[in-house]
């Protein structure tokens, strides 16, 4: 038997004026679990999606129990022994769990010319495969009867009745309860007996120490090392995460914050209990806010509760003091709160309307003339003036908004929110997908904006965004808030070490 | 961008009005009497209603919703307008209204009031179930289409209505410095919308709700209430629709109006406003509408038998829907 399970060499990958992957090794020993660890954007899940066919590498080698191959897609994968449970299930819960296990390759019988779900046999062998996990589900029971961390383990289950003797586990509790947590180590434990690889991602450096025997850490696309768990010390796990060297490209800014907290957040929570809970955190004039956190941390959850897109259960927000009731955008910005989200797509631009249109959108009202009739002329004018303003690189303001770059899009939305004059503004993800130049751009925007004492919250994933842009950092982590740091003593070890609190 | 490229651009763009154009210059040829001033006349007098009815359904398909209730609305108010403007001498009196009094030419404006009233009200309960009970718009308004028809077979028991009070037929077949009532109000109702849809918030929240409806929530509009103000509006211009087709044919019944809602969502779509959303002119469904009822009268020119003209219209809107669909994924 070969010493590993499964080896990738040299992997690299490039897309589109970006270098996903560089060098990338990783080496996954039989009946061992080996943790692959990095930070949102390390490359984690493009190095797991080259395992399965779903990206091409550029460069780089597959080999399993020593042969070499290579893997053509996930159909592919799956015949070659690799099996994935993912973060997120895509399970069909109005179906059986026999069905969803056999989804795919129902097992047939001929009856005549015609080829019959054979459902007997399906729903033995679905029993039989559960009972190999140690689980006792009736396979004709719905899917969705079961609790996440039940349907997971129908996921292993059915890894496992395909063989497989790679599977990886892409954080796998993040959803789960403490229990359920117990019952899936004890799954892992046993494929681990019967000589299965696992790979492992997640944050949680208790699960890495209860759990994994190896780890390899990748950082912004590169492969930093791997060690054995125990000859490795959390903090050193995380120094070797996040680092890097921090070159400046930011545009200089000073402390332009007031004494007076423009929006206050009390004790805020979710109406879903896995999102944020009991969250608060004031916001002061002319400060940029920024919030850290690992993917998944809630931080998007939060800002667009506050902003009325999504329900509150209980705790308080107040503008400058005064209680608010926001339920919808509206009333959020009739508060004087403007956002721009993460989804510039999604809930971002209206792709098949003109420049002029997408700018002034939200402040129509204000250029109405006898109570109804739009004055086009004053629309122009506000259109032209942040079309210079921010520079934004249009043939004319007719231009549909979608054949622009997605830097001008992003300064088109940001001139939607200015001509509302905001009090607050909150920018979630504001740079992301944005070439370097638009970039520096929007960071000026910002800082202009709280020089003029605007207040801004950003969220944002990459380190050095938040360390180069923020006055103040507030990490979250699983829905809560964990860490709260002045810019100075904001360092990328910190804001890690707080993002990776999971309080377990 | 290479000259080929171009040309399934335009082909998809304009490709079955030139089809359609085509088949009627054919016609025109074929048939001297096509082109007669006579005919275009009564071609034209036929689209005056149609586009009030298909401008009403734009609003709905701009905000990527639909209305397949128009085409029952339109026979409802017909069938309401109908039993309530009967000559009193009139043998066939309608049996609920027929003790009526002969009230004045201010009754004909009444009347049209409380049509449209009646199917404001079937226009609000669609928006309300489109908009505060997340139903599809296809299915609610399916939904609807059943209820007024059946509300409609239970006000009239399937009885024709006839005998109308001169005063009402005049509304269509009066004219004004040449031109019929008909023109004149279809020209109104068009340059009321085109402000609506161009110089108003109203206007731009359509617009907005069709491109990106969570886009344009997280912006602030307001999407509830602008699709239902789309949605009764549209039933007023259904109610003007039955109303006028009503006076133009000199009587009703249950039928009137049937398919209607087809023909306007084939006309629109022809005209450049996409199912997709967010894209629409009201001079393009005026042009929708003159193409498609230039069709139809060609066919009868044509000489082809009324039954092929049904499976012909069938395939205009399935493949004018298909090009407008092309257009979508062309931007993919």
């Amino acid at each position: 038997m070969a010493e590993y399970r499964l080896e990738m060499e040299n992997v690299s990958k490039s897309f589109p004026g970006v270098k996903a992957l560089d060098g990338v090794h990783l080496k996954v020993r039989p009946g061992t679990v080996h943790a692959l660890m990095g930070e949102n954007g390390a490359g984690k899940s493009t190095l797991m999606k080259c395992l399965f066919g779903i990206y091409k590498m550029d460069t780089g080698s597959i080999k399993i129990d020593g042969m070499e191959t290579t893997i053509e897609n996930p159909d592919d994968a799956l015949h070659k022994g690799l099996a994935m449970v993912h973060q997120e299930l895509q399970p069909i819960p109005e179906r059986s769990i026999a069905e969803n296990m056999y989804l795919g390759r129902y097992p047939k019988k001929k009856i005549g010319p015609f080829a019959m779900v054979d459902h007997k046999t399906m729903n033995e062998e679905s029993e039989k495969w559960l009972k190999d996990v140690k689980m006792n589900f009736d396979p004709k029971a719905k899917l969705g009867t079961l609790s996440i961390g039940q349907m997971q383990s129908v996921e292993i289950a059915k890894a496992v009745s395909q063989s497989a003797q790679i599977v990886i586990l892409d954080e796998p509790t993040s959803s789960l309860t403490d229990n359920e947590v117990e019952a899936l180590f004890r799954i892992i434990r046993d494929l681990k007996s019967r000589g299965v690889a696992m790979i492992y991602i997640s944050h949680k450096m208790a699960e890495i120490r209860q759990i994994a025997d190896d780890i390899t850490i990748m950082r912004d696309g590169t492969y930093v090392g791997s060690w054995e768990v125990k000859d490795i010390s959390d903090d050193e796990i995380v120094r070797q995460m996040v680092g890097r060297e921090l070159t400046n490209v930011y545009p200089p800014k000073e402390d332009y914050r007031t004494d007076e907290v423009v929006l206050e957040v009390q004790n805020l929570s979710s109406i879903h209990e896995r999102s944020f809970q009991n969250c608060s955190f004031k916001l002061r004039k002319g400060e940029i806010l920024g919030f850290g956190g690992l993917v998944g941390a809630q931080r998007t959850e939060i800002m667009e509760a506050i902003f009325g897109m999504r329900g509150i259960a209980s705790g308080d927000v107040l503008v400058k003091g005064k209680k608010v009731n926001i339920r919808r955008p509206k009333d959020a910005i009739a508060e004087g709160i403007g956002m721009i989200t993460e989804d510039r797509r999604g809930t971002g631009i209206l792709g098949c309307l003109s420049i002029a249109d997408n700018v002034s959108i939200s402040s129509l009202n204000q250029y109405l003339e006898a109570n109804v009739m739009l004055n086009h002329k004053k629309i122009e004018q506000l259109v032209q003036e942040n079309v210079g303003k921010l520079s934004i690189k249009t043939p004319s303001s007719k231009t549909l908004i979608q054949s622009l770059s997605g830097g001008n899009q992003q300064k088109v939305i940001i001139a939607r929110w200015l001509a509302n004059n905001p009090d607050v503004l909150i920018m979630d993800e504001p740079t992301r997908g944005i070439d370097v130049g638009a970039k520096y751009e929007i960071y000026q925007i910002m800082i202009e904006l709280a020089r003029q004492g605007k207040s801004i919250i950003m969220i944002s994933s990459e380190m050095p965004e938040l360390l180069g842009m923020s006055h103040r950092i507030i990490v979250m982590c699983n829905g809560k808030i964990t860490g709260d740091l002045e810019g100075e003593e904001a360092t990328q070890e910190k804001i890690m070490s707080f993002a990776t609190q999971f309080g377990n | 961008m290479t000259k080929k490229m171009d040309w399934k651009q335009f082909l998809i763009n304009y490709g079955i009005i030139c089809v359609l154009g085509i088949l009627v210059l054919y016609t025109g040829i074929m048939r001297p009497k096509f082109f007669t001033l006579r005919n275009l006349q009564s071609i034209a007098l036929n689209v005056a209603p149609r586009f009030i009815i298909a401008v009403g359904v734009s609003g709905c398909l701009i905000t990527k919703g639909t209305d397949l209730s128009a085409g029952r609305a339109v026979g409802l108010a017909a069938c309401v307008a109908g039993t309530l403007l009967q000559k009193a001498d009139y043998s066939g009196r309608f049996e609920l209204t027929k003790n009526l009094p002969a009230y004045g030419i201010w009754w004909v404006l009444v009347v049209l009031l409380i049509s449209m009233a009646i199917c404001a009200i079937f226009g609000l309960i669609n928006g309300i179930v489109i908009s505060y009970l997340n139903v599809p718009a296809f299915i609610g308004t399916l939904g609807m289409q059943l209820m007024v028809y059946g509300i409609c077979l239970v006000y009239t028991d399937a009885t024709p209505i006839g005998g109308y009070r001169d005063d009402y037929t005049y509304v269509a077949t009066g004219r004004f410095l040449g031109i019929p009532f008909l023109f004149w109000i279809a020209l109104i109702v068009g340059l009321i919308m085109w402000f609506l849809y161009n110089m108003t918030p109203h206007g731009k929240y359509m617009y907005a709700i069709g491109g990106n409806e969570q886009a344009a929530e997280v912006s602030g509009v307001n999407v509830k209430k602008t699709k239902i103000i789309i949605y009764v509006m549209a039933g007023v211009l259904y109610a003007l629709a039955g109303f006028l087709l009503g006076a133009k044919a000199g009587g009703t019944s249950v039928n009137m109006g049937q398919g209607y809602e087809l023909e306007a969502i084939a006309a629109c779509t022809i005209g450049g406003v996409s199912v997709n959303g967010g894209v629409g002119r009201v001079s393009g469904v005026l042009i929708g509408v003159l193409v498609f009822e230039l069709l139809k009268s060609a066919m009868q020119f044509l000489g082809i038998e009324t039954n092929y003209q049904y499976i012909v219209q069938g395939i205009v809107i399935i493949v004018s829907i298909a090009l407008d669909i092309r257009k979508y994924i062309a931007k993919k």
